[in-house]
């Protein structure tokens, strides 16, 4: 084990990476995220969607360190008395949820799809590529709420498919455009020549060669999954009323700005920044590392 | 180069009855027209009247046929909830969308390049990283949160700056209702128009300094600065006229971005635009007018996608094929 961890200790993209302070702190702050998600019913003082813990009496109690702050709402409650650190938790439990979902659906559909159209070319190739610029030239945004807008149904399912349904369409260009010059390289040329069969090719060596761009696209991809689900629930077609959401959240806390409740927005929506911040922050490392030519972009 | 042009228009027209089937869809099988016109306490004879007049008793390619036809015409049917023609309806609220985009989208592409250039030209600046950085925070920042940090600094805790509407209007042609020949107007346009163009600012700075490196490392560069040359002109005549084709192409293709977020920017600030009717006419399943909004939206996007090949194929004659 200790012998292992020294290996890794000793490889270019750890050095790289523990010299950039941005994308150390970006995934501490990621995994900090992360953690507090998946243990939310162990470290939440509530379950915020348990209406039998719910006390009107604690409805709008402003953060602890404030005048009329209450243990144990930390960060103070919201309208129904929610604990507001507690919906966090929970909404980006489901930010988490949306966004690993996505990238890996989208991720192995588009990457499919495009790593066959590449390889193979042909009509499927062009029906794929028009495909995927009309879908471009749209907003997925506009083509993920008219989907669950139209079909008036919500759940975390439904919006994660709404969702893919634009968005395997990014990973199914790059990969196509990676495989378009792979498939060039002398070891495929070399692998068709001794016989071997085209899915043996596509997948031992033009898949491998080609796939590394993916991941620059899967770690952008996840923060813009995570702020589509946070805009979708914002505009009241995303996520159920029932389930928590910080999109939801954002929106509930609207109406009481006004009245100078800002801790209702506040954190949730520093939350949502951190996480999706973070996530480009860490991309941006990912580019630099996998193509330094790209570096400038 | 005609051939080419062609090919990207029939690819548009194509793009559009896929999208004139999708509305037809919507339009035609979502929710109950029969319901919605002959009223929830109509007979069974009624009813079939009804179904008779809108033809819904005909087979499905005759009535999709109807559909374009009628389209073609400009004839979208009534919006359920306001019984007024849906085209009207969309057309009224289409300046205030329009001028919306257009004053976020000159806002995002003139500080978006420029900040751009100065970046590349100042790589090393302390102000250029924290450009940099900042340009990313743009991107991270969901459309909506911006709208409702904006309100809160200018408008509730400064109160310099109006909450939501569009101000004073003037009309101008006899149908475009103007709000950006007011100070009112103007005075309520800047914050919807920063929350909406943030994105695209963000974006353009990034791609219009990596463009701009790029072509500052290029041989005919290093020639200029030999020749000594000012560095304004370098940079501006030499460098960013060359830098200049992937950023065009970027603010074209995101137009139609720029539409899906104005929905967001339009129901935080209350802006009487399409894209507000939009998000209310699916509150109230009004369905005439999201299959109406589908196809103008579509129409907007394939135009101007055309128009930017054929301008990108008139900058870069090495695409002409």
């Amino acid at each position: 084990m200790l012998n292992k961890i020294n290996q890794i200790r000793k490889t270019k993209v750890f050095i790289h990476f523990i010299k950039k302070p941005l994308a150390v702190t970006a995934l501490v702050v990621i995994s900090i995220l992360f953690l507090g998600a998946l243990f939310a019913p162990v470290i939440a003082p509530q379950n915020p969607y348990d209406m039998d813990k719910l006390d009107l009496a604690n409805s709008l109690l402003p953060p602890i360190w404030m005048e009329g702050g209450q243990s144990p709402y930390f960060l103070g409650t919201d309208v129904q008395g929610r604990d507001i650190f507690s919906t966090i938790l929970y909404g980006s439990r489901t930010s988490f949820l949306v966004g690993i979902s996505v990238v890996v659906i989208s991720g192995l559909l588009g990457g499919g799809i495009g790593l066959f159209a590449g390889y193979f070319g042909g009509i499927f190739d062009t029906v794929v590529m028009r495909t995927a610029d009309t879908v471009l030239s749209f907003s997925k945004t506009l083509i993920a709420m008219l989907l669950l807008g139209v079909f008036r149904q919500s759940s975390v399912i439904l919006v994660i498919l709404a969702i893919v349904v634009s968005d395997w369409v990014q990973y199914a260009r790059t990969i196509r455009g990676e495989v378009l010059s792979v498939k060039e390289e002398e070891y495929v040329l070399a692998s068709q020549a001794i016989g071997g069969t085209s899915l043996r090719t596509v997948f031992k060596h033009v898949l491998p060669n080609s796939v590394s761009p993916l991941l620059v696209v899967a770690a952008v991809d996840f923060g813009i999954a995570i702020m589509l689900e946070a805009t979708l629930s914002f505009l009241g077609v995303g996520i159920p009323v029932t389930q928590p959401s910080l999109g939801m959240m954002i929106s509930q806390g609207r109406n009481y700005l006004y009245a100078g409740k800002w801790w209702l927005i506040f954190f949730p929506g520093l939350t949502l920044m951190a996480l999706v911040f973070s996530l480009n922050l860490i991309s941006d490392w990912l580019r630099d590392e996998i193509d330094p030519k790209v570096k400038n972009i | 180069m005609g051939a080419f042009i062609g090919r990207r228009i029939l690819q548009g027209i194509i793009v559009l009855f896929l999208v004139s089937f999708i509305a037809f869809i919507i339009f035609q099988y979502l929710g109950d027209p029969v319901m919605t016109l002959a009223g929830r306490y109509a007979t069974q004879a009624q009813r079939a009247e009804v179904r008779e007049a809108l033809g819904l008793n005909k087979p499905f390619y005759v009535q999709y046929f109807n559909f374009l036809k009628n389209a073609f015409q400009g004839n979208f049917g009534m919006s359920y909830v306001t019984k007024v023609p849906v085209l009207n309806l969309i057309l009224e609220r289409l300046p205030a969308s329009l001028e919306l985009a257009i004053v976020a989208e000159a806002f995002a592409v003139i500080l978006g390049i420029s900040l751009g250039v100065f970046v590349s030209a100042n790589p090393q600046n302390f102000a250029s990283k924290f450009l940099m950085t900042g340009s990313l925070l743009g991107i991270s920042l969901p459309t909506f949160l911006v709208g409702i940090l904006l309100i809160y600094i200018f408008s509730i805790i400064l109160g310099i700056m109006p909450t939501s509407g569009r101000g004073e209007t003037v009309t101008i042609l006899n149908f475009w209702r103007s709000g950006l020949l007011t100070f009112d107007g103007w005075r309520h346009i800047i914050l919807p128009a920063f929350t909406l163009g943030m994105f695209q600012m963000a974006l353009l700075f990034r791609i219009t300094r990596g463009a701009m490196l790029e072509v500052l490392g290029a041989e005919y560069i290093r020639t200029a600065w030999a020749k000594g040359l000012k560095g304004k002109s370098v940079l501006f005549k030499h460098a960013l006229r060359n830098a200049l084709i992937p950023v065009i192409t970027m603010v074209g293709l995101q137009f139609g971005q720029l539409i899906g977020f104005s929905i967001v920017t339009e129901s935080i600030f209350q802006w009487p635009g399409a894209g507000n009717l939009l998000l209310n006419s699916m509150y109230e399943s009004d369905f005439p007018v999201v299959a109406t909004y589908v196809i103008i939206v579509a129409l907007i996007v394939v135009i101007l996608n055309v128009l930017v090949d054929i301008s990108y194929a008139f900058l870069n004659p090495k695409i002409r094929y």
